[in-house]
């Protein structure tokens, strides 16, 4: 494997239980493969229950997953227990949508931010001053330090989640709807203050959001999850430029635009129905039912992500033929 | 459509005695004010601000949360409950009879005959507006029950199945039947819209219509506004923190700020020829996917309390233009260009 690539999923798949049933199972993620490389910004978009915080859970071992293979590093964490699972959680953490709450309401600010550097045993000389030091990095003051999660605004709050994030110098962040409750004026602070950290600490991030333009601005890379799969991934400029898949299409079709005339100009092209259920999600490609252009073959066999192009990756039948 | 800001502001005074509305108007707020008294304070959730609506147009009121969007809209049938109280301004509509009545001085018995009737509201949480106990079909009986009171379950039945043709919804003859929780997200708001449009609104209010929801449902659900409202020529108050969405449906836009509407006209000239400092820098805080951004704009600082709002304009402490005088005096709107204004002390022409 190239050292270039920090993370790597292979074939992972997570499935639940549904509660009253032997055998009904959800099938959250269900064969995900995709990498990372160092320094870059892999975002991940889909609609509700697609699997996008499953997939950020996974990747971080924060759940089991039913099979496949993480690899960070080039090691397979799916195995990592005890000190390791502790050292690989030190270098891959993840923030979460709602700051409220994410940040247990008891603690103060300084409580929050310590937690993780004592369980890391990390050395910082006098915490007051390391504390101090690290509120600045996300434009906080010592005044923020002793009071609790609710005296502060929804985007201070958030501010102090990205730093307990990033207070044990992590490698990879999974970011999974960090602005999606915040104001638009707020969630630009937050999305510079973003790009910022990970250009001074060489950070990589998994970048989850249903918010396609946010994703598009903050990622190079891009995956579109439809159903517990990632049905295309590739550069976000060609693949918001040039999208494949026909969910793609309509997904990118549907994004608000915030300028009056490209808005109005553009092809509407209004998708029909909703998702299915991923309890029993349809056989073969999992969008034919909503397709325009679904064949025979859509309907009875499943299309695997195949590279149509430098890069680009796509699971659909119209361009294996080629 | 050329339109004298300052001259129908003064031509306005002297129609809201006569109770009267300009062509084509359906409904015209003027000066309204709520406040809220808490412990904490007075709240000035609305402050004076002044709007109108035409039939079969669609205005925007957009703005950061907490700015009064939500209870403006209310104030309109007067849905503040204590401690919020309204304390200025007049609500003039045009009902279907032709009659003009000021919504705020009205006996509450005629309020009411006009709310869920001829204004019809669709909030941001469709779980809420819907009782978990009763079925869809129930719930557009009971609206149209309210209003006409022979009105008999066997047709409202069939109404409704057709209501839920119009939104779209699959098999309405089976949906008609569900109750809330049977359905996903998507069809609960359309739902929702359904039950709105029972009685042929000519007023549609929508608080947030679309923020739960997902791209794919928020483009099917505005488009489908769309039509219904080319259908039956109501006016829409679209009520929408995200800038996208406002650029694609709304034909003229209100941006309120802390309590004040701070710029309005056409979409057009919010969007391409921003006059407020606050629109201009909210505009470059989104980012447009079809577009390569270098940095988006963050506004310094953080919004007023609305309990000790500042003084002059509200938006001063945190407007990099500012001038001395902003911080003393309240801009009034200041016109522009033919229906676009700005409370702005920069527009003033020395
Ligand atoms: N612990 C769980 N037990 C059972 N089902 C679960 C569990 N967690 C998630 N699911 C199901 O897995 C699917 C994927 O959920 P997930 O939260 O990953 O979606 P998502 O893409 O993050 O959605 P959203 O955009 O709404 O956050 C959904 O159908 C969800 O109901
Ligand atoms: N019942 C209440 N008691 C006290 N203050 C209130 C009450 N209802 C609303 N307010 C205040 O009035 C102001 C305007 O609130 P409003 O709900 O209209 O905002 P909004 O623009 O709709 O925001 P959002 O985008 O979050 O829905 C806010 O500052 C709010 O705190
Ligand atoms: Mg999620
Ligand atoms: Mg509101």
């Amino acid at each position: 494997m190239s050292m270039d690539i920090l993370l790597e999923v292979k074939a992972l798949k997570k499935y639940f239980r549904v509660r009253g049933s032997l055998t009904k199972k959800v099938r959250a993620v269900d064969g995900v493969d995709f990498s990372v490389k160092r320094g870059e910004t892999l975002g991940v978009v889909g609609e509700s229950g697609c699997g996008k915080t499953t997939l950020g859970k996974l990747v971080l071992k924060l759940i089991e997953p039913t099979s496949g293979k993480i690899f960070f590093e080039g090691r397979d964490v799916t195995k990592a227990r005890g000190k390791w699972l502790k050292e690989y959680w030190r270098n891959a953490q993840m923030v979460f949508q709602d700051p409220h709450t994410s940040l247990d309401p008891k603690m103060t600010i300084a409580s929050i931010l310590l937690e993780p550097v004592r369980f890391h045993k990390i050395s910082v000389g006098d915490e007051e001053e390391f504390l101090v030091r690290q509120m600045e990095l996300v434009g906080l003051g010592k005044e923020h330090l002793y009071r609790y999660p609710h005296e502060l605004s929804g985007g201070q709050k958030q501010r102090v989640a990205i730093l307990r994030a990033i207070i044990t110098r992590p490698k990879f962040i999974v970011l999974d709807e960090p602005t999606s409750s915040l104001d638009v004026s707020v969630q630009a602070q937050i999305l510079e203050l973003l790009k910022e950290l990970q250009r001074k600490f060489s950070l990589t991030y998994m970048f989850i959001s249903h918010d396609i333009s946010v994703v598009k601005y903050m990622s190079s890379k891009m995956a579109v999850m439809y159903l517990g799969k990632i049905v295309e991934i590739g550069p976000s400029d060609q693949l918001f430029e040039k999208p494949l898949h026909p969910y793609t299409k309509f997904l990118l079709a549907s994004v608000p635009i915030p300028d009056p005339k490209t808005s109005r100009s553009r092809e509407r092209m209004i998708i029909r129905g909703e998702p299915p259920s991923p309890i029993n999600p349809p056989p073969g490609c999992r969008f034919h039912p909503r397709c325009p252009f679904a064949t025979e073959q859509c309907r009875r066999q499943e299309p695997t992500l195949i590279e149509v192009e430098p890069e680009r990756f796509v699971a659909c039948w119209l361009f294996a033929k080629k | 459509m050329s339109i004298d800001l300052r001259r129908r502001r003064s031509v306005g005074d002297i129609v809201e005695k006569r109770l009267d509305l300009g062509e084509g108007e359906i409904l015209r707020v003027k000066d309204l004010v709520v406040k809220f008294y808490t412990y904490a304070g007075v709240v000035h959730a609305v402050s004076s601000v002044s709007f109108y609506v035409k039939e079969g147009e669609t205005i925007s009121l957009v703005g950061e949360t907490g700015c009064g969007k939500s209870v403006t809209t209310r104030a309109i049938t007067r849905l503040i409950e204590s401690p919020g109280r309204i304390e200025g301004g007049s609500v003039l509509f045009r009902r279907r009879s032709g009659q003009v009545v000021d919504l705020l001085k009205l006996d509450p018995e005629t309020l009411r005959q006009i709310r869920g009737n001829e204004i019809a509201y669709i909030f941001q949480d469709p779980t809420s507006s819907l009782d978990p106990l009763y079925t869809i079909g129930y719930h557009i009986h009971e609206t149209i029950k309210a209003h006409s009171k022979n009105a008999v379950k066997k047709e409202t039945l069939k109404k409704a199945i057709d209501l839920l043709r119009q939104v779209l919804i699959p098999s309405p003859e089976v949906r008609v039947k569900n109750y809330p929780h049977e359905m996903s997200g998507g069809m609960r708001q359309r739902s929702v819209i359904a039950i709105s449009l029972s009685n042929t609104p000519r007023l549609l209010i929508a608080d947030e219509p679309t923020t739960n929801l997902d791209v794919t449902i928020q483009a099917q659900i505005l488009d489908l506004m769309r039509k219904l409202q080319e259908r039956y020529r109501m006016g829409v108050i679209l009520i929408t923190h995200n800038l996208g969405v406002v650029a694609d449906v709304a034909d003229r836009v209100y941006v309120m700020y802390a309590g004040k509407i701070v710029e309005e006209g056409s979409v057009e000239q919010i969007f391409y020829n921003p006059q407020h400092p606050y629109t201009k820098l909210l505009l470059r805080a989104v980012p447009d996917p079809t577009k390569r951004i270098e940095k988006l704009e963050s506004i310094p600082g953080i919004v007023p309390s609305l309990i000790n709002p500042p003084p002059g304009c509200r938006f001063q402490p945190r407007c990099p233009f500012a001038i001395d005088k902003c911080s003393r005096v309240e801009p009034p709107m200041i016109e522009v260009e033919d229906g676009h204004g700005a409370a702005c002390w920069l527009l003033e022409k020395k």
